[in-house]
């Protein structure tokens, strides 16, 4: 529509109010300005306000402006156990939020992409009861079935560890769908192709399906990554172990140690230069991939 | 099915067993035991429990707690809802629009995706403080005595606000790639038929992302419903006390600080009812959105 107007006003430049055309613009842009500082303003406010030192903050609220304290601050919620957690850094948790993002994000890939093979590419007589069968976990979320989730995870011992994080989170079949939907708009005749010229199951998957699958498989990656490392209720429940505590699961701890009126200075420096921390692995990725992360994020939830 | 589909036998069972594994584990397994102990009366102390039947629901439904509960969830979905698809819609619609610096928007507008609920309930929190607030600060020059966690309005607002922050972001990618499919031709012919930007947005831009607006509508309730959890939770600072809470976060307090299990299970179960509900509906609109493109 925008090329379309601007082509306009080129052909006809006597005839056509340009004066107008000019304003519109100004009042789209002023729109969209608002609406970037809205989105942003927050986020850099708090940014600022980590290089002021706890006892300013604590005064004042959220500032504008730059002190010293920003590498200080930023560097104490790394490597030092807070006063959030008893004994654990920053880099822990770091760690503990990128072996959730990955492994569901790859585990969901992996298991999802298997099953929806099975389903398509295969004749199988329970293979649309299979279908419905994962198909009905879309419409449970974890969190109206968490209390019997978690009694399961609590009988089969596996509270505080990787495996009870991350395992439960992909019993879902959000990924399954998405692969059943790209597989099935493969052509037909490449999996005629493949049989004719004598390749067997594995070998067609492996080396056909997967790399026609790659961008597929990159816009499902950045999405899983960001919701494993967002996860918040699930890793709360069943972490109580601080060293398996997530930079997202932390941020509850932060906000409990906070809200308690003692005879110390809250760390308000460390604890906001920690939620910048949680957000800036995602926020990366998804600026970084933008157009994957799109492709995924429309096309896996149609 | 593929046609041409492989005949192994014990191949796909193979690939499908661990999917159906974790699925029988940890979905089917959770979810029948959900439904069970909802007809249960669990002893506190944890010694045993007796089968009451439906008593759970009917207390449930003669709660005043839980009634406040769920018209707080109501009107709180339906806010939430309204504000981030009318703002994303706005803003999808002048990026739309607009050429220079079209890609810089975008990435400005879409990155808030990528943050965490609590860690935006976390910013909230300051910028809704009690003392030194900005927007407490802002709130009271124009008279409004507005108390973070103390006064329930208060509490609502800032649940609100930063809820509808965290979601305009999905809503604007969608509304964004909605506008972008539609075709070249048909904006040229309106652009023809008529003049003013607002009439050719309400006659054809408007009906032609209605699907959009629809799918979304879904996604947006089940946001409001359930991926809120983080932002209430940090905006109460993880003590409900008489500050407004969601129904899901009503599941999680009943059973994990109340012990209260067979009445937090009902609860768990009523929600999965109102998400078949929804699930249905969106089907239904799925079906519709195939007509329509």
């Amino acid at each position: 529509m925008a090329d379309l107007t601007q082509a306009g006003a080129v052909a006809r430049p006597l005839t056509r109010p340009r004066k107008r055309i000019r304003w519109n613009r100004i009042v789209d842009h002023a729109v969209l300005i608002t609406g970037s500082l809205f989105m942003v303003f927050p986020v850099f406010m708090v940014l600022t306000t980590i290089s002021f030192e706890d006892v300013d903050i604590v005064q004042k609220g959220l500032q504008i402006g730059l002190e010293g304290r920003m590498a200080e601050n930023f560097h104490d919620a790394m490597f030092e156990a807070s006063g959030f957690t008893k004994t654990i850094t920053g880099t822990r948790m770091l760690m503990n939020s990128l072996i959730l993002g990955f492994g569901f994000a790859i585990g969901k890939i992996v298991i999802s992409m298997m099953a929806a093979y099975a389903i398509v590419y295969f004749r199988l007589r329970f293979a649309t009861f299979a279908f419905w069968i994962i198909f009905t976990t879309l419409l449970l979320p974890l969190e109206v079935r968490i209390l019997p989730s978690y009694e399961a995870i609590q009988s089969l011992g596996l509270a505080n560890t990787y495996t009870g994080l991350i395992v439960p989170l992909i019993a879902s079949a959000t990924g399954t769908f998405f692969f059943r939907q790209f597989f099935r708009s493969i052509p037909e005749e490449l999996v005629e192709a493949a049989r004719i010229d004598g390749a067997g199951p594995v070998k067609f998957f492996i080396d056909i399906l997967v790399p026609l699958s790659r961008t597929m498989i990159a816009a499902i990656f950045i999405i899983m990554f960001v919701y494993g490392w967002n996860q918040y209720l699930w890793p709360t429940l069943i972490t109580t172990d601080e060293g398996m505590f997530t930079l997202v699961r932390g941020i509850k701890q932060i906000v409990q140690v906070l809200s308690q009126t003692g005879a110390k200075i809250p760390e308000y420096g460390k604890a906001l230069a920690l939620s910048m921390i949680a957000m800036i692995p995602p926020v990366l990725i998804v600026i970084f991939f933008q157009s994957w992360f799109v492709k995924g994020l429309t096309e896996s939830d149609k | 099915m593929k046609r041409a589909g492989f005949t192994t036998v014990w191949l796909p069972i193979a690939l499908l067993l661990p999917q159906l594994m974790i699925i029988a584990i940890f979905f089917y397994w959770p979810a029948a035991w959900a439904v069970q102990s909802s007809f249960y009366l669990q002893d506190p102390f944890g010694f045993g429990s007796t089968f009451v039947g439906v008593e759970n629901y009917t207390d449930l439904l003669g709660n005043v707690e839980y009634g406040k509960v769920a018209r707080f969830t109501l009107i709180y979905t339906v806010l939430v809802t309204f504000f981030s698809l009318a703002l994303a819609l706005l803003l999808a619609v002048k990026a739309d629009a607009v050429i220079s610096g079209a890609k810089t928007y975008r990435t400005l507008l879409m990155w808030v995706y990528a943050i965490a609920p609590p860690v935006a309930g976390f910013i909230g929190l300051m910028f809704f403080d009690q003392r030194n607030g900005p927007l407490t600060q802002m709130f009271q020059a124009f008279g409004w005595d507005f108390r973070l966690g103390a006064d329930y309005t208060s509490t609502a607002t800032a649940m609100v606000v930063v809820a509808v922050w965290k979601q305009i972001p999905v809503n604007f990618i969608f509304f964004l790639s909605g506008l972008q499919s539609i075709p070249k031709s048909v904006r040229e012919a309106a652009l023809i038929d008529n003049r003013s930007a607002t009439g050719r947005f309400w006659d054809v831009t408007f009906p032609l992302l209605a699907p959009t607006a629809f799918f979304l509508l879904i996604i947006n309730i089940t946001y409001a419903l359930f991926d809120t959890f983080g932002i209430v939770d940090t905006l109460v600072r993880s003590e409900p006390g008489n500050n407004p809470v969601t129904l899901v976060y009503k599941v999680f307090v009943d059973g994990f600080r109340g012990n209260d299990l067979g009445g937090s299970s009902a609860q768990s179960v009523l929600l999965m009812l109102l998400v078949l509900v929804l699930t249905v509906f969106q089907f239904r609109l799925i079906e519709r959105r195939i007509h329509y493109t």
